[in-house]
């Protein structure tokens, strides 16, 4: 079953095309970057996956399903930006996952936050940037889901809260289930990733397997995007 | 840490590599269990399906089994062992040689370097 698909899609924000007729599929089990440079569609793309936009043309189908009630019980999604109640502390915001989603492992979410040695009575707006980015993807990679989204998950937090957070992302690793992680840091995820999509203006130039890149460019993934896209001519 | 990973060669042929040389300096000694593949997959700081196919990489070429319910067993066969330890050799000195054979060196002069830098070092 393909947990994601998409069949000549396309999206426009008046006479601009940010996603141009995109065919794309991805198998359970895998973790996928999508990656390209700032303003390639790779926002657009995880919003139309969450029904946050919907297609000019063309489909997107997760499971099989158009986005929607169903898909978002089956969908976790971190988004680009602090989307939690800024009041609430970690017991409140967990009571709210239990809540929302029946897929959420209460168990699991505990035991990540008590390793990051925080407050449980320390709401929100008092954390530090990075400790909110980690907190945000525990409840996010708590639930059981058939799909996670991951928009910028590292971006603007130190290396080890990085490490820290690519930790989370490959211990909650599930073979039923996709992970695709939106960045532009492409070194750093670089080893924990199946496959890549390149994006650029609306575009897929490239989907393949990390180590089928390395082995047909003989550079690194990084060293390949970076290649592909140069800003200026020599 | 996780490890790090030369850029221009697949992870998954550098995560091979770096299980033989345990094997071979006895970190995972003959007949012993290996980690399973999450365990490893996060010490090495990369996915579960790059270690899944190093392990078929090193069970196709003889240098582990399964056991159906247990996991993963590094091999027992001693002639196996031994063909690991001189293939890894035989790869760093290739190396060595290819390095050396750039700087100008002659098959000659190489072995001359050695057996100098020996006597440096003892």
């Amino acid at each position: 079953m393909n947990v994601l698909e998409c069949r000549n899609l396309t999206k426009s924000y008046g006479s601009t095309k940010a996603l141009d007729n995109v065919n794309l599929t991805l198998e359970s089990g895998r973790i996928i970057g999508l990656l390209g440079p700032n303003g390639s569609g790779k926002t657009t793309l995880i919003k139309l996956a969450n029904r946050m936009l919907v297609p000019t043309e063309g489909e997107l189908l997760i499971c099989g399903q158009k986005p929607g009630v169903e898909t978002k019980k089956i969908v976790s999604y971190l988004p680009d930006r602090n989307f939690l109640p800024e009041w609430m502390n970690c017991k409140e915001l967990i009571w709210m996952y239990e809540d929302f989603y029946k897929d959420f492992d209460t168990q699991r979410a505990v035991e990540m936050i008590r390793s990051l040695n925080i407050d449980h009575k320390m709401p929100m707006k008092k954390m530090s940037k990075g400790t909110k980015e980690k907190l945000q993807l525990i409840l996010t990679m708590s639930r059981r889901a058939k799909l996670y989204l991951l928009d910028e998950p590292i971006a603007g937090v130190d290396p080890a809260a990085r490490d820290y957070i690519l930790h989370t992302i490959l211990s909650n690793y599930d073979e039923e289930a996709s992970i695709l992680i939106s960045t532009h840091l492409i070194a750093d995820v670089e080893s924990v990733l199946d496959e890549a999509i390149f994006l650029k203006e609306g575009h897929i130039m490239l989907h393949d397997n990390v180590d089928s890149i390395r082995e047909k460019s003989g550079v690194s993934l990084d060293e390949h995007f970076r290649e592909v896209f140069r800003c200026w001519e020599n | 840490m996780s490890w790090t990973f030369k850029s221009d060669q697949p992870i998954y042929s550098q995560i091979v590599e770096r299980i033989q040389i345990r094997i071979v300096k006895g970190t995972y000694p003959p007949g012993s269990r290996l980690p399973s593949v999450r365990e490893l997959a996060l010490e090495a700081g990369v996915n579960p399906n790059t270690v899944q196919r190093a392990y078929a990489d090193l069970e196709q070429n003889g240098f582990l089994r399964t056991e159906r319910t247990n996991g993963k067993f590094v091999t027992d066969d001693h002639d196996m062992l031994r063909r690991l330890r001189m293939e890894l050799s035989r790869g760093y000195i290739e190396e060595l040689f290819e390095k050396m054979t750039g700087l100008g060196f002659t098959r000659q002069e190489i072995i001359e370097a050695i057996e100098a830098q020996r006597g440096e070092n003892e």
